[in-house]
């Protein structure tokens, strides 16, 4: 048998690293809407900030309620019948896709540099990991645009009777701060490969490289109107599109807590469609027969990964009872390993939390580890003296009823717990309110497909973790959220079917 | 050697845009031409270029004036040997093609349509020399469709989706949607890149090698594009283009017993032999895209200016050579005078001359068997008592022209409206009913294409769902998009062409089942 792994895959994955730019120069930092910049309706500005200095960038043009009324209208506008946009070739909306995935390929120094200033991110995973998911992202819904079919149908009687695939319509989309660019294309590559226009809100702590894509979509060609990008808060702009009466659509990607708001909005204003991506806790589940190494640094990255900030964070590590001291001997060893630090700097691994609220969340629920009796193993603390920095964690001996086995962390704090038999780890594993992720590490076949039947959550992995790609599916089982985004079932979201019937004088087979 | 070929390509841009070129400029341009290509007139094998094991040529003729554009290697039963054998490598298990992720093939498929993109006016160019479409068409819609073609089937790379089964006992059970292997590709002259892009688009977007067969007669923009598909970055062994005829490399292809696919674009005639091959050899897959003789119908209630016109273009679009040329056209009683004579004075005003002048409407036909060809139908026409209403000869003392020829008071068992014709000839039948109309355009051995104009919505609906059709169009004609699937019934094909049926003829499915501990939904 071969052996396996992307090492020696022929596609050239990713580009040499290059050095981070070093005078980046924000130019955008006001409303987009009809592909121009307005300032804010009522004058107000915010303010934007580095996590890693806690130095103030610049200040962006804050919207609220009036700036997503008039970004609401630019885009009904351009969403009229016979506008440009509904009267363009599909095969076109793909073109300007692959354009604007070759405008970011070209500007990609400049937007990985800008997601490691205001989102805290290392350079080099916003270059290779963040910006290569949006490259490709983008190219996978540009081959859609054309391929999102509607069906005829051998309905009884003498009709003819088909189905249209139409957009939605103005899709309201309001995104987090833990992955600014690639939740930003995974919202609008679908949304615009099948036809709809967009207002989105990106979050208050991460604008500016949303902003830069506005400039992006204009220059690719999309005509006015068509994206509509209004930076601002929550509770303001959030609550403005969620409620929006002239709104047909809102995704929402960001926490549980908030996502019900969303849910609640739309079922109060016009029930618009609702899409969610929200929290986890997910599960790792790994087996005594399992690959040992891979177990650990599979279960490392997955919950490490960008200082821990991800909806998938394997948050809940089972290991099975013999190989359990030796896993978490080496998931401390691998923990311990870390250079924290500025995120821009080459060698450092783990750069800042995005905030000062999430840094203090964060504390507290290590707090919370401790005195609840799970055994704190390495880190429980803040690093260096400015900048959100947390030492890498690790907690053994945590049990289910513990807050940090229970509540979403985000943040760089790994819990292991022990298991005996595979109906407990079963049962322990789905005890929860999420179910957006799991995985399972096994060498034994009845096992791996065992679980992926059992597990309850959107994603299953088995031997790995965080393999995510344009293809795939994402989204959450429970309260992890509603619907799909990405692969062919992502383009459901975005999509109206119309059934047309026709009377015939003689329906033939 | 980019840079040379550009200037060509520009200088035959720009050099005149209206006039036709004096003959001294275009042999000039020509001469050009020929030296910037001394390079691609082999065999393109593994990312490489040869010479027929044979040292044989062939001659490439410019339909145009007659004379010898270039020799051009010839391939034979032992190149196609070498290319299966690289093919076949390049199909190994564990090989960079099969380990490439699906979505790096339609990278690939998108830099190719880019590079040809960049090269338009050049290929255009070569495409009008060597096969005598205008420029202007070859430029603006062959070229057009080329790239939308390979974009198409870029996107499809990572979106052919296998699935799982629901089962019934403790298993789980899904699908792979593998290639099928080694693909043979033979391809007509009529629309040589875009026949290319046909083949080429869905074969390399599912992920399978190809040995393709270009026709004899326009060698020349096949083998350019084999020089950009190295250039794009496919590994060597994945694309390999083999110029040569149909008795020999052709028979070599469908009757070789390591080629898993044999797929055909061509007469009607050939294609019987192609699927008799497989049977005798190793039971290979069989895709015909064959000949036509396709139905228009044009109710009483039709735009008539419209009609006329997609009448026209249906039956004269390529020199008429098109394998779904609307050959009979099906005219209701009471419009019937009034359609002929309006169609007359439109072939009249058909402008035919030089393929490279931007006014040309109609270029040579491509060689000079099918020039004879043509001819003696036109003779049959007129001997069994068809009308000749105008045309009906040669249009030029030296190239293959044909003058845009009309029959009228055409009858179903007369040769012209039995018989593909495959050039500027258009026969116009009349009819009464509707039913009629039916049974008549049906009354055909072939089934590719056929049309109906009309306002009428219930006609629309009842003569799309009664005509014996791959494809039917209402009030429009020879509308293509790589999204609609294309294809005949009866004997003008097997399988379709283009959109997501395409991706069919190009995959083997492969059922995985395993034993599990305990089914559950």
């Amino acid at each position: 048998m071969k052996k396996q792994g992307s090492d020696s895959n022929p596609a050239p994955v990713n580009p040499a690293l290059p050095e981070p730019l070093k005078d980046l120069k924000i130019k955008y930092t006001k409303i987009f809407i009809n592909n121009e910049w307005h300032d804010s309706v009522s004058g107000k500005k915010f303010e934007v900030f580095n996590p890693a200095t806690e130095e103030k960038i610049c200040e962006i043009e804050e919207g609220d309620k009036a700036d997503v009324d008039k970004a609401v209208k630019a885009a009904r506008k351009a969403f009229e019948l016979g506008s440009p946009w509904r009267t363009m070739d599909a095969s076109e909306r793909g073109r300007l896709l692959n354009k604007l995935a070759d405008l970011v390929e070209r500007d990609r120094l400049i937007l990985a540099t800008m997601e490691t200033i205001d989102g805290g991110k290392l350079f080099s995973t916003a270059y290779l990991m963040d910006l290569g998911a949006c490259i490709k992202t983008l190219r996978y819904c540009a081959g859609w645009a054309d391929k999102n079919h509607g069906r005829t149908m051998p309905m009884d009687g003498n009709f003819f009777t088909f189905t249209r695939h139409e957009p939605v319509g103005v899709c309201g989309q309001i995104i987090p701060w833990n992955f600014p660019l690639v939740m930003f294309v995974w919202k609008i590559a679908p949304a615009l490969c099948c036809g709809n226009t967009v207002v989105v809100k990106p979050a208050e702590q991460t604008p500016l490289s949303a902003l830069y894509m506005g400039s992006l979509i204009k220059e690719a060609g999309f005509p006015p109107g068509v994206v509509n990008i209004v930076p601002g808060f929550g509770p303001t702009a959030g609550a403005a599109i969620s409620h929006h009466m002239d709104i047909d659509k809102v995704a929402f990607t960001g926490s549980t807590e908030v996502g019900k708001l969303i849910k609640e909005a739309a079922g109060k204003s016009n029930l618009k469609r609702v899409t969610l991506e929200l929290g986890g806790k997910s599960p790792i589940v790994i087996f005594a027969d399992a690959d040992l190494d891979a177990a650990v640094e599979f279960a490392h990255i997955g919950l490490f990964y960008h200082q821990g900030q991800c909806c998938i964070a394997a948050s809940r590590i089972f290991v099975e009872e013999p190989i359990y001291d030796e896993f978490v001997r080496r998931s401390i060893d691998r923990a311990k390993k870390y250079t924290l630090g500025n995120p821009l700097l080459p060698g450092v691994q783990q750069g800042p939390q995005i905030d000062k609220e999430q840094f203090q969340k964060i504390l507290e629920l290590i707090e919370s580890g401790k005195k609840e009796g799970a055994k704190l193993e390495c880190g429980g603390g803040p690093w260096g003296n400015k900048g959100y920095f947390i030492q890498p964690t690790v907690f053994s001996n945590v049990t289910d009823d513990m807050r940090i086995a229970k509540e979403e962390i985000f943040g760089p704090v790994q819990q292991i717990m022990k298991f005996k038999t595979t109906d407990e780890v079963i049962r322990r594993a789905n005890n929860t309110t999420y179910g957006l992720a799991a995985a399972v590490f096994t060498k034994d076949v009845d096992k791996a497909l065992t679980f992926t039947a059992a597990l309850q959550a959107g994603t299953v992995w088995v031997n790995c973790y965080s393999a995510l790609s344009a293809q795939c599916p994402f989204g959450g089982f429970k309260m992890s959220g509603n619907g799909r985004e990405m692969g062919e079932y992502g383009l459901h979201e975005y999509t109206e079917v119309k059934t047309v019937t026709i009377k015939i004088p003689q329906k033939n087979s | 050697m980019g840079e040379v070929v550009l200037t060509a390509a520009w200088e035959l841009l720009n050099f005149n845009g209206v006039c036709c070129y004096p003959v001294s400029g275009f042999s000039a341009v020509i001469a050009r031409l020929n030296a910037a290509l001394l390079f691609v007139l082999q065999i393109f094998i593994n990312n490489e270029w040869h010479d027929a094991v044979s040292k044989k040529t062939f001659p490439s003729v410019n339909p145009a004036t007659g004379e010898v554009i270039c020799q051009v290697a010839e391939g034979d039963k032992a190149d196609v040997d070498k290319a299966v054998k690289a093919a076949k490598a390049a199909f190994q298990l564990g090989s960079p093609w099969r380990r490439m992720d699906a979505s790096h093939r339609g990278k690939l498929l998108n830099h190719l349509a880019d590079l040809i993109e960049r090269d338009r006016a050049y290929l255009a160019a070569l495409e009008t020399l060597d096969n005598g479409k205008p420029y202007s068409v070859a430029y603006l819609v062959d070229l057009d469709m080329v790239v939308k073609c390979l974009r198409y089937f870029a996107g499809w790379s990572d979106k052919f989706h296998g699935k799982t089964i629901p089962l019934d006992g403790d298993f789980f059970c899904y699908t792979r949607h593998e290639p099928v292997g080694v693909c043979g590709q033979i391809i007509p002259w009529n629309f040589p890149l875009l026949m290319q892009a046909w083949k080429l688009g869905p074969a390399l977007a599912t992920g399978n090698v190809v040995v393709m067969k270009v026709a004899e007669q326009t060698p020349l923009s096949a083998l350019y594009v084999a020089n950009l598909v190295k250039e794009a970055g496919f590994p060597p062994g994945v694309v390999n283009i083999i110029p040569g005829y149909g008795p020999t490399a052709g028979a070599a292809i469908s009757s070789h017993m390591e080629v898993d696919k044999v797929a055909f674009t061509g007469s009607t005639e050939v294609g019987h032999l192609i699927q008799k091959a497989a049977a005798e050899s190793n039971l290979k897959r069989v895709t015909l895209e064959l000949g036509g003789k396709s139905p228009n119908i044009i109710m009483s209630d039709a735009d008539m200016d419209w009609a006329v016109e997609q009448a026209h273009f249906a039956l004269f679009f390529n020199q008429g050579q098109c394998c779904c040329a609307g050959s009979r056209t099906y005219v209701q009683e009471d419009i019937y005078h009034e359609f002929v004579e309006r169609s007359v004075e439109r072939a009249k005003s058909r402008v035919v001359g030089n393929p490279f002048d931007f006014k040309t409407e109609q270029g040579p036909q491509v060689d000079e068997e099918q020039f004879k060809k043509i001819l003696g139908y036109i003779s049959a026409g007129k001997r069994e008592g068809a009308k000749l209403l105008c045309g009906g000869n040669p249009a030029a003392d030296r190239g293959y022209f044909i003058q845009p020829t009309v029959f009228g008071d055409v009858q179903d068992n007369m040769t012209i409206a039995r018989e593909e014709i495959f050039g500027p000839v258009m026969q116009i039948l009349k009819f009464k009913t509707i039913e009629e109309v039916i049974e008549r355009a049906n009354d055909s051995k072939y089934g590719l294409a056929a049309a109906v104009f009309t306002k009428d919505l219930d006609k629309a609906n009842y003569v799309s769902q009664a005509l014996r059709a791959g494809t039917v169009w209402i009030n429009c004609y020879d509308v293509f998009g790589a999204q609609a699937p294309f294809g005949g019934y009866k004997a003008s094909g097997s399988g379709r062409e283009l959109g997501q049926y395409g991706l069919d003829a190009y995959l083997e499915v492969k059922n995985v089942t395993i034993k599990v501990p305990q089914k559950n939904s």
